[in-house]
């Protein structure tokens, strides 16, 4: 059943597929980014009670879903390198932690822009910041794990056996703090039977989201790229890929 | 074959109590740790009452996190470490082993400590019960999940500060549910529903870590 999936464990195959796949999603992340925060930003109508300053809610929210679903993807791609010991999952799995990373401190900081408005405070410790915080942590845990190792194969295995401590430690840090603390809003678009938001706020906020989705997808991709690149330096179909450009270069 | 686990336990008690100054150590951090909090917060006694509960126990995971470091160290380095990997007994059970007469003579000891840690910090007798009991389910459950972070570091050079990166996320619905037990007990009110979820977490960490603690020590021996 998943004999189609197996290829991709070679690196070369991998690398091909990447390179398929990056035109693709960044023509797909530009595409809703630009049409979601124009739309979002100028065209959807003010929110009756936050005003204007409830736009940033455009990339708020998008950062701080992905932040999460980022770090359940990487340690999906941990599973994945610890069971069919796949190098390229390992790979993929560091290629999205940065990302993922910078995606929560997004999270965090635009949630400090939006929180001195409303709340009159850049930092409360409330529950959803502060689990977005151990979520950075945990992040950089990962990725300090993997730098400490010279073999990167064996800094990857280390990574994830560390994501995947991490990722059953969300929800038992989200509840508990949750438990300890609340001030933040609930959820406004989880409630997909009837969402408290409008429509016309709706769909910018949606079609961001995608944008944001599809420009993690694309960076990760390009970030694998490198890593593939890096750690098969001298396996022939890179050096042939190397000197093929090179040939490209000086024939122009 | 259950000789081999005893012979195992036995090893590591005797290790222990051969160095029994560093027995000492994790103990006299911690109190110097909690001695720091009336010193640079004020020694008024109510302000110490009420973050008595959260400076004990996060002075219990500086402990015992400075302490976890020794878990497998000295073992890899030696090699016996790998020798008993190679020994055919199945790994997780000698690493569940290991960590328990760990915590045995290292993390365990800080209990004997949580009286006059109390009293320093004021403590009611209610409030020290629930500490007690809490430090009592929370203190292996540390050691348990800390020794998978601590087989994944054991082969990185000056892995201690990563260590404490590692885990001190990790640990944080720890301190948090176990501050809130001894803050209910503060006010009559019960905690068993905490002391619950604590024992949960343990039973959980119990029942699998040992399988990530060989594996991440087989990812070290390489």
């Amino acid at each position: 059943m998943w004999k189609w999936l197996h290829p991709y464990a070679k690196t070369e195959r991998a690398y091909q597929l990447c390179q398929i796949l990056q035109p693709w999603f960044w023509a797909g992340a530009l595409l809703c980014l630009a049409v979601g925060t124009v739309w979002g930003l100028a065209f959807a109508p003010q929110d009756y009670q936050q005003g204007d300053s409830f736009r940033i809610i455009y990339i708020h929210v998008p950062s701080a879903i992905l932040s999460m679903s980022t770090y359940v993807a990487m340690a999906v791609a941990a599973v994945v390198g610890l069971v069919w010991q796949w190098r390229t999952a390992f790979m993929a799995m560091i290629a999205m932690a940065p990302v993922g990373a910078v995606m929560t401190f997004i999270a965090l900081f635009t949630g400090a822009a939006w929180g001195k408005p409303m709340w009159g405070a850049w930092w409360v410790w409330d529950a959803r910041l502060t689990s977005e915080l151990i979520l950075l942590f945990l992040y950089l845990g990962v990725i300090a794990l993997y730098g400490a190792f010279d073999d990167k194969l064996q800094g990857g295995k280390a990574a994830g056996v560390m994501a995947l401590v991490g990722v059953v430690n969300v929800p038992i840090i989200h509840y508990s703090v949750e438990w300890w603390n609340t001030l933040h809003q609930g959820a406004t678009i989880s409630k997909f039977d009837k969402p408290s938001i409008a429509p016309e706020m709706l769909w910018p906020l949606l079609l961001n989201l995608l944008g944001f989705a599809l420009f993690i997808a694309a960076v990760t991709v390009m970030r694998m790229r490198n890593e593939i690149i890096l750690r098969e330096m001298q396996r022939p179909w890179v050096k042939a890929m190397a000197d093929k450009a090179e040939g490209d270069r000086h024939a122009v | 074959m259950r000789a081999l686990y005893r012979g195992v336990l036995k090893r590591e008690l005797a290790l222990a109590f051969q160095h029994r100054a560093e027995l000492v150590q994790p103990l006299m951090f911690m109190l110097m740790v909690v001695t720091l909090f009336p010193l640079g917060i004020g020694p008024g006694p109510e302000t110490l009452q009420r973050i008595g509960p959260g400076v004990i126990w996060i002075a219990a995971i500086l402990s015992s996190l400075l302490g976890m470091e020794r878990l497998f160290r000295e073992d890899f380095q030696d090699g016996s470490l790998e020798q008993l990997m190679l020994s055919g007994l199945p790994v997780s059970l000698i690493a569940a082993i290991k960590v328990f007469t760990h915590w045995l003579v290292s993390t365990g000891p800080l209990l004997i400590m949580s009286p006059l840690l109390a009293m320093f910090l004021n403590l009611t007798l209610d409030m020290y019960v629930a500490l007690l009991l809490t430090l009592l389910l929370g203190t292996p459950l540390l050691s348990f999940v800390g020794a998978i972070a601590v087989g994944l570091t054991v082969g990185v050079q000056r892995g201690g500060i990563l260590l404490a990166l590692l885990l001190i996320p990790v640990f944080i619905p720890l301190l948090i549910f176990a501050t809130s037990a001894v803050d209910s007990a503060a006010l009559q009110l019960p905690y068993l529903p905490q002391l619950a979820i604590i024992g949960a977490m343990l039973l959980l960490a119990i029942a699998v870590s040992p399988f990530a603690i060989a594996y991440s020590l087989r990812v070290s021996q390489n």
